[in-house]
């Protein structure tokens, strides 16, 4: 049976939560104690009949140790406990490995609640800073206290003079022109906006994201994609494709990967292409066992691929600590580091920040950076603590924290 | 008879304040932008002050934050308007010292009362 790097520390938790010793388990399932902390260090692969003699001795279905769904599920839970509290944290391994099913429905409502409030937040953002529905709105609701003040004039002044009362009555229609304009602009502005929060979408990021995603990280059809705004954002998104194509093409580029690793900036310089095309054709090969997250000058995710184990904040910021944010301050300065996340996951992570200069001289740096996630295996190289958000967290002692986390309590 | 000027850049909304503070007995100035009715205050010294939020050159809340910062009008009753009518708003023009609140649209009794009871009548 294939298994991932992540079984043996999911043995180690599940024990240490069952509150055994390595010995007492070592001796239900007939291996020396010394064996056992090898395979819990992820430093000896077991094989079918070890793991289900150990899954047994630790009262868990045998794919409660495995990687793949199991670990996505249980991110998706923990994040749900820290939306709203009152779980048994300490038990979410045991929930997902006893009532899988439930478990999936738990974090496909989760998801769901997170998408509608996202969606919510989307609206009332808008309404507050969008400065076309702040206008639209200031004006319809200018014209309608006018209307209000001066029909209540007309109505409750029976002496009105000739004269203020025909300029009343060309004010009332003036306002109520101004109203009908006003409240058309408004209703078009709202049919265009709905589109894409229909489908639960906060962003056309997000949007074309989960596009990507249910593709293989493939651009599909682009008539998929509720929104206007998402549909130039996936032209754009293939039209960089085409570009890295040309630039790495197949099969020079995997072969090239298999001499040298994956190496962006190394893989960069034999094809003469830019570092960044590199970061993207290795993340978004088909069935690349690679994340990535690219950011802006500001810290702004403007790109999520993840992978499974290390969950990348669907909103909010990241994590400070996260290499990529190292190599933003360090333009073209390649940073590679081991990190661990949460349950000691451990993924190798190579960094990158490329600057712009689009407009040359006269215009503005724009920094663009680069995280490319890998599985690791290495279990015994210093690591780099990290997690995905503050508020989802495990790291009680982190010198970054923004905020608390529910997750520690 | 007691002096209300008001700054508000809605032509026929000031139209009809006028109209409905004048016919209670007020002297009534209206002026529609910021910077111009800021001045006028200090100028002409009213004995209330209504002032509308969103304003050209100057916002309602810049006038009301420069008007407490003057010995002159730091005690002048202020009655905001606005059409924005968000708690944030209220929060702000709150603590700039403002002395009362109306959202548009309003009621013309409302605002009458309000107009009287500040003008301690």
């Amino acid at each position: 049976m294939p298994l991932s790097a992540l079984t043996g520390t999911r043995l180690r938790d599940r024990r240490i939560a069952l509150g055994l010793r390595q010995a007492e388990l070592a001796e239900r399932v007939a291996i020396s104690a010394s064996y056992l902390n090898l395979i819990e260090h992820n430093r000896r692969r077991i094989n079918d009949a070890l793991l289900g003699r150990l899954a047994q001795a630790l009262d868990l279905p045998v794919q409660a140790f495995q990687d793949g769904v199991g670990a996505a599920v249980l991110d998706n839970l923990r994040a749900a406990a820290a939306r709203l509290p009152g779980a048994e944290l300490e038990r979410t391994e045991d929930f997902a490995g006893r009532y899988p099913g439930w478990a999936g429905l738990v974090t496909g409502l989760y998801q769901r609640v997170m998408g509608l409030e996202r969606a919510l937040e989307e609206v009332s953002d808008r309404m507050s800073h969008d400065p076309h529905l702040s206008a639209s709105l200031h004006e319809v609701l200018s014209a309608v206290s006018s209307v209000h003040s001066t029909a209540a004039i007309l109505a409750d002044t029976e002496d009105i003079e000739p004269e203020w009362q025909a300029r009343f009555l060309t004010n009332l229609q003036d306002d109520s022109k101004r109203l009908a304009l006003g409240a058309e602009a408004l209703v078009r502005y709202l049919d265009n906006a709905g589109q894409a929060e229909e489908q639960g979408f906060a962003a056309p990021q997000e949007e074309v994201e989960a596009w990507l995603a249910a593709a293989n990280w493939q651009p599909g059809d682009l008539a998929d994609l509720a929104s206007s705004a998402a549909r130039d954002m996936a032209r754009a998104f293939i039209a960089q494709g085409e570009g890295d194509a040309r630039a790495l093409p197949m099969p020079a580029f995997t072969q090239a990967v298999e001499q040298i690793g994956p190496d962006p900036v190394q893989l960069a310089a034999r094809f003469g292409a830019d570092v960044m095309a590199a970061f993207r054709r290795l993340a978004l090969l088909p069935d690349a066992q690679a994340g990535l997250v690219i950011c802006d000058a500001s810290g702004t995710l403007t790109f999520r691929k993840p992978l499974a184990g290390f969950a990348l904040p669907r909103f909010g910021a990241a994590c400070p600590l996260w290499p990529l944010f190292t190599a933003l301050a360090r333009p073209m300065t390649p940073v590679e580091t081991v990190i661990e996340v949460a349950q000691g996951r451990r993924f190798r992570v190579l960094a990158f920040c490329q600057p712009r200069y689009p407009s040359g001289f006269r215009g503005p740096e724009l920094r663009e950076a680069a995280m490319l996630i890998l599985p690791e295996a290495d279990f015994l190289a210093p690591a780099l603590a990290v997690g995905s958000t503050c508020r989802i967290c495990q790291q009680s002692a982190c010198a970054a924290r923004r905020e608390p986390s529910i997750l520690t309590g | 008879m007691a002096h209300v000027l008001l700054i508000e850049d809605e032509a026929n909304i000031a139209e009809a304040l006028r109209f409905i503070l004048a016919r209670d007995g007020w002297q009534v100035s209206v002026y529609a932008d910021g910077a111009a009715g800021l001045a006028a205050v200090t100028a002409l010294q009213p004995d209330l002050l209504i002032l509308d939020l969103m304003l050209p050159n100057l916002s309602g809340l810049e006038v009301l934050v420069a008007l407490r910062a003057a010995a002159a009008t730091q005690d002048l009753p202020v009655l905001m308007l606005t059409a924005k009518g968000q708690e944030r708003d209220r929060a702000a023009a709150e603590a700039a010292g403002v002395s009362a609140f109306m959202t548009k649209p309003f009621d013309n009794a409302e605002i009458r009362a309000r107009v009287r009871a500040l003008l301690g009548g």
